[in-house]
């Protein structure tokens, strides 16, 4: 018996909507068909009126999500993928985000957005939007990189009162299971060391975790000892656990699968070095996609995101400086 | 309608007075009858509203204070928006009234998923929604999904569309293709109907028939109410790019000098009660100006500076 990421989420779903009646679902092929990915399976046939097919209209769903929630309820959305919910920006951005802080009033609606690159997918089908969405005040962003955290954060998410964008890394859908899920361990807030070190850090989150802890065993050979820091959730970003790390080991490598300009990586760097510079031994590096759109065919895809060989490859140049 | 006028004008002139009011002004003259005649048929608890810029009048029907708005325009810290929005961007949700943004069409999925919400959780009843728009709003993409999933969902809606013919300064020619906006009505397959919004009577009828429909269950209502904006797009604008010639058009009638004939030539009042009421609300407007003309400016040392509800969630102000 195991249970996959994405049987995680349908789970974390199923129990949303178990527990409470305010809560329920409305995205693109979610209800009868179970969703693009199959990440509501059944759930319509479970819940009779609680998991609704919506029109392709991004900026729509959102919107009503908004308006539900100021009634008491606690909508999940599902893009189809993270990429179309560039077409609900606005009510994202400017609607949701501004709501507490405007009227005083919460805006307690989940966003899922199926996140990342798969093989094939290509431009419009394999984007991360966290740093996008983080750039905002009044948004809540977290990353899960294991079955655990996809479970809990989800089930979490539905329950805080601020609007959350759940970023759900495709990748790890099937790829990545779990005997069982395991006990509640952290609060969306706080990192997690994947990994213990003291040689070098990597900060990183979502799928990158695992290509991080495949790069560290690769390290390890060398003698080299790798600590591993799984953000969770890049907004609120947890600065004190990467401090702590990087205090240990003197050297940081911020790795992201997103595009290179702006975004996680570059927040990670730049409070390490305004907070926590006198704790560096070397300076600390970046590794992101490269700074073109996502592309199609699979050797052009492995060469455009981070993999195990370049991360290895970047941590290698950290530690001879 | 009169009480929005009288406020609109002081707004203005506070406006153009300088220093009280920072940022813009922006007045609905010559909706007044459109918008008020929507928000009476709604039930300030019960209803969901969702005005948008030229609405003062809607508001107030609806069972807005007016002193919300003058507090909204001063940024007091004692009114909704305790200076962290200001002018038409207002509202109370819970009660019903949503706070625009200023991004068009963006409010009608907001009342939608507002009314989707409480016919889930059994508490529709005989609930409404109502939303404004502009002729340009309708153009916005957020418009069209929003009305189309409304469609969709059947969900008991009323659109009303003031056509004042200028979109800021861009013609209804340069804004859509269609004979007349109510056409589109069809496309959503739901039900429209156009009006004379320079006539008290007729918008009250219009609005009237609407609700009572939406409220039987008929699905979204789209009114379309013909009339031109008497006034600029903002008060920093003097609307120069309207011709003479537009003003000489029965859109151009000032519906409350409409409205005041038809009130007097039917006897409901005389000149001297008009007069009397005038007097009256312009006595109120003052006298709430005054009043909130002597309350606190929001202090920036005790803003929370916090953007999210959860305060455990907020991150560390990273100052130098």
């Amino acid at each position: 018996m195991s249970i996959t990421y994405l049987e995680a989420i349908r789970e974390a779903q199923y129990e949303a909507l178990r527990e409470d009646p305010s809560v329920f679902l409305y995205g693109q092929d979610i209800a009868t068909f179970g969703g693009a990915f199959k990440a509501t399976k059944n759930l319509s046939k479970e819940f009779p009126n609680r998991v609704f097919d919506a029109p392709i209209s991004e900026d729509a769903m959102v919107g009503m999500a908004i308006g539900a929630a100021v009634e008491g309820a606690r909508p999940i959305i599902e893009m189809q993928f993270a990429d179309f919910s560039s077409i609900g920006f606005n009510q994202i951005v400017n609607q949701a985000a501004t709501l507490y802080w405007r009227t005083n009033v919460p805006c307690p609606i989940t966003i899922r957005l199926p996140s990342g690159g798969t093989a094939g997918s290509g431009p419009f089908h394999s984007q991360s939007m966290e740093a996008i969405y983080a750039h905002y005040p009044g948004l809540v962003i977290v990353t899960p990189a294991t079955v655990e955290d996809a479970y809990w954060m989800l089930l979490d998410s539905v329950k805080l009162n601020d609007p959350v964008i759940f970023c759900e890394h495709k990748f790890l859908y099937y790829h990545l299971k779990a005997d069982q899920i395991g006990d509640r361990e952290l609060p969306i807030g706080k990192a997690r060391i994947a990994r213990p070190g003291r040689h070098a850090t990597i900060v990183t989150y979502s799928a990158m975790v695992h290509e991080a802890l495949r790069a560290a065993e690769e390290l390890q050979l060398d003698g080299y000892q790798i600590e591993v820091v799984d953000l969770r959730s890049v907004k609120p970003m947890d600065t004190d656990t990467i401090l702590a790390s990087v205090a240990r080991t003197g050297r940081l490598l911020a790795l992201g699968e997103a595009f290179p300009w702006g975004g996680v990586t570059a927040e990670i760097i730049a409070r390490v070095t305004t907070d926590g510079f006198h704790l560096l031994d070397a300076p600390p590096m970046r590794l992101n996609s490269k700074d073109t759109p996502i592309p199609y065919h699979p050797n052009l895809w492995k060469s455009h995101r981070p993999t195990t060989s370049t991360i290895a490859a970047a941590l290698r140049r950290l530690l001879r400086n | 309608m009169l009480l929005s006028r009288v406020l609109e004008e002081k707004l203005g002139s506070l406006y153009r007075a300088g220093g009280r009011i920072v940022g813009g002004v922006y007045l609905g003259k010559g909706q007044e009858a459109f918008s008020a005649a929507l928000g009476v048929q709604l039930r300030k608890g019960r209803d969901i509203y969702g005005p948008l810029i030229r609405d003062q009048a809607g508001r107030i029907a609806f069972g807005e204070p007016i002193i919300d708005t003058v507090r909204t325009y001063l940024g007091a810290v004692t009114g909704p928006m305790r200076g962290r929005d200001g002018n038409i961007h207002r509202g109370r949700p819970k009660e019903g009234h949503m706070a625009m943004i200023s991004h068009l069409g963006s409010l009608l999925s907001v009342v939608a998923g507002g009314l989707f919400a409480r016919r889930l959780a059994g508490t529709l009843a005989d609930s409404i929604g109502a939303t404004s728009i502009g002729d340009g709003g309708t153009s916005t993409g957020a418009f069209h999904e929003g009305l189309n999933m409304a469609a969709v969902e059947k969900l008991p809606i009323i659109v009303s569309i003031a056509n004042n013919q200028y979109a800021y300064s861009t013609p209804n020619t340069r804004q859509y293709a269609c004979e007349n906006l109510v056409d589109r009505a069809a496309g959503y397959g739901i039900e429209g109907m156009t009006v004379d919004a320079t006539d008290l009577a007729s918008c009250l009828k219009a609005f009237r028939m609407a609700a009572a429909k939406a409220r039987a269950g008929s699905g979204p209502q789209m009114i379309v109410g013909t009339l031109l904006r008497l006034a600029g797009h903002g008060e920093h604008d003097d609307a120069s790019y309207i011709p003479d010639t537009k003003r000489q058009d029965p859109s151009a009638r000032d519906c409350l000098q409409v409205a005041e004939d038809f009130a007097r030539d039917h006897g409901w009042l005389s000149s001297a009660e008009l007069r009397e009421l005038n007097e009256e609300v312009r006595r109120n407007v003052d006298q709430t100006v005054s009043k909130v003309s002597k309350e606190p400016a929001p202090d920036p040392f005790k803003e929370n500076w916090q953007a999210l509800s959860c305060a455990e969630l907020v991150e560390g102000q990273h100052e130098a």
